[in-house]
């Protein structure tokens, strides 16, 4: 089984687009979403969900007013300002506070300190609920999916889970290929996303943001040893720095996989709940990105 | 620095123009106020290229972390029972502590924890400060290092370096703790989004997001040629919609050769200036 995964650095340059594309040409491939904080894909593969469960990562601290002597400590010791209370004086070792400590959810990151410390054992740490995990059914094959929930933390934690799953029903399943679109950045949910891929495609704009992002997202793939090709979309935005992405390619050996024009096929694709292929099968942007995933296959040995 | 007026650029989706947007505000805003213009985009900064300014500055940026002083570690375990994030592991009497930074949150509880005061407060750098000055806009820039996770602790670094009575945020994509770090500081949020499902969806997940840690914010819709769609569900929800930027070939021209868009398409500079009208006066400031 082999793992692909569709990033980009910048946002907006096309994966999910691609991705959507990359699903329907493969064959029993298994379609997942890792970009869990804004996700998309299901947009365009209209999958049907087979099962939703909470997903719970880290916990919150809680207070109960009752047991709480207002000491102060907490608010002392929480390095996140995830304490609320009314504010006597907090230039002293210990802060005095006049009112029962209350945790700010969005501030707290779960660390404990509070309940671990807490001389009147008034708080302590509860699962946190931060998101919900998908299994899917598309009409291109199973779909993998996710939704973190509002001020969710934890994102990559959520990714890994997203990717532990696909991975089990793809052994299920006996599919050969797992396909990931992954989040823009170059951070956590990215690394999560990352890790023990096969092949990473590289999708770019010729813009100065989308070569400058490019590098970085590449450096990335280099240092895991992620192998990956580059993809341009909106490749007839500038001449100039298509030319510059295909030298980078170049000096660092990166393969590359193709160019897609702009085409706002893709937008109302979009609009119909579509991939360009389904949409515009006859255009040439599918054509484009049709060549694309038979370079992809080729270089991988797959089919 | 309460007399400061701190507004935010975001969006759920990436690509939307969060960048374009935060930077023409600047230099909207610059032609009357001075404005630090922070590029909170750490994982991947791009407000310098479309101001098209070389950093003056660069320096190491340091969070805390912490040290562990294997010579003085009994092997108690007490340090990895308190840690939440696996970030410490203790091998046992005689073998030492072993500490992975990445994982860290630096909240100090094996600090706390620690009976033999092994483990001490200490800082590590995850990436670098790069500043640039371009007239009446300060720019600070967070860049991380390739590889590090965790972005948050670089975003409050570069946040802190805004000095001006007027900050712009150019904030990451998404809506989890990258984005919930740049927008939980500001006064006032601007959601860049476009007439697309995935611009929509993206919106009202950022929305979702905004109302839940309480800012208050308005939309920008991008490349608004067929804006029904943000309209529809921006008049549902009771949002105001600050500006509508014109879908034109020339910003899409100018953003691919790396020339400034609000000084060269003049129906762009006009979208802007209306902006900063609107931005400005939901700050007292005009």
């Amino acid at each position: 089984m082999k793992e692909f995964l569709i990033l980009s650095g910048k946002g907006g340059t096309g994966k999910t687009s691609i991705t959507a594309c990359f699903c329907e040409l493969a064959k029993n491939a298994i379609a997942v979403d890792c970009d869990v904080d804004a996700a998309n894909l299901h947009l365009v593969l209209n999958p049907e969900i087979l099962v939703a469960e909470d997903f719970q990562s880290g916990f919150i601290a809680k207070v109960d007013p009752e047991k709480c002597t207002e000491c102060g400590l907490c608010k002392s010791l929480c390095r996140f300002n995830a304490i609320e209370a009314n504010l006597l004086d907090c230039s002293k070792p210990v802060c005095e506070i006049s009112s029962p400590a209350k945790v700010d959810e969005i501030n707290c990151e779960g660390c404990g300190v509070c309940a671990d410390n807490c001389p009147a054992d008034a708080i302590s740490l509860s699962d946190n609920t931060i998101g919900k995990l998908f299994t899917s059914q598309t009409k291109f094959g199973k779909m993998v999916h996710a939704k973190l929930g509002p001020g969710g933390e934890n994102s990559g934690k959520l990714v890994t889970a997203v990717r532990k799953r696909a991975s089990e029903i793809a052994t299920q399943s006996d599919a050969q290929l797992i396909i990931i679109d992954g989040p823009p950045g170059i951070g956590c949910p990215v690394i999560a996303s990352a890790g023990g891929c096969d092949f990473a495609v590289l999708v770019t704009e010729p813009t100065p943001s989308g070569l400058h992002d490019l590098k970085r997202i590449a450096e990335l793939m280099k240092h895991f040893d992620i192998p990956a090709g580059i993809v341009i979309n909106k490749a007839d935005l500038s001449k100039d720095y298509c030319l510059k992405i295909k030298n980078f390619a170049g000096e660092n050996s990166i393969k590359m996989l193709g160019e897609i024009g702009y085409d706002k096929n893709f937008s109302q694709a979009q609009r119909q709940n579509s991939s360009l292929l389904s949409y515009a099968p006859k255009s040439k942007t599918a054509q484009a990105v049709k060549n694309i995933w038979t370079n992809l296959e080729a270089m991988n040995r797959i089919s | 620095m309460s007399s400061q007026f701190k507004i935010a650029v975001a969006s759920g989706k990436g690509g939307t123009g969060k960048t374009t947007v935060s930077t023409a505000l600047a230099q909207s805003i610059s032609k009357r106020n001075r404005v630090s213009l922070i590029d909170c985009d750490v994982e991947e900064p791009n407000a310098h290229l479309l101001l098209g300014v070389e950093f003056s500055k660069q320096t190491d940026a340091y969070v805390p972390s912490i040290l562990v002083d294997n010579s003085k570690c009994t092997g108690c375990g007490k340090c990895a029972q308190v840690c939440r994030f696996n970030a410490i592991a203790c091998l046992g009497p005689g073998k030492g502590t072993m500490f992975f930074p990445e994982l860290c949150h630096a909240c100090m509880g094996c600090v706390l924890a620690c009976p033999a005061s092994a483990i001490s407060e200490s800082t590590k750098s995850p990436g670098k400060i790069r500043q640039a000055k371009l007239g009446n806009i300060d720019l600070v820039s967070g860049l991380l290092n390739v590889g590090q996770a965790m972005a948050t602790g670089l975003i409050s670094c570069v946040q802190a370096l805004a000095n001006q009575p007027v900050v712009v945020y150019d904030s990451p994509p998404g809506t989890s703790c990258p984005m919930i770090e740049t927008v939980k500081k500001s006064d006032f949020a601007l959601l860049v989004t476009e007439p697309t499902p995935f611009g929509l969806n993206d919106l009202s997940l950022a929305v979702e997001t905004l109302r839940h840690i309480d800012t208050k914010f308005a939309v920008v819709v991008n490349r608004a040629d067929d804006h029904k769609l943000i309209e529809e569900f921006c008049s549902k929800h009771n949002i105001e919609i600050f500006a509508r930027i014109p879908d034109s070939i020339e910003i899409a021209k100018c953003y691919s050769q790396g020339k400034s868009i609000y000084e060269n398409v003049p129906a762009f500079t006009e979208a802007i200036d209306t902006l900063t009208e609107k931005v400005l006066k939901t700050g007292g400031l005009s």
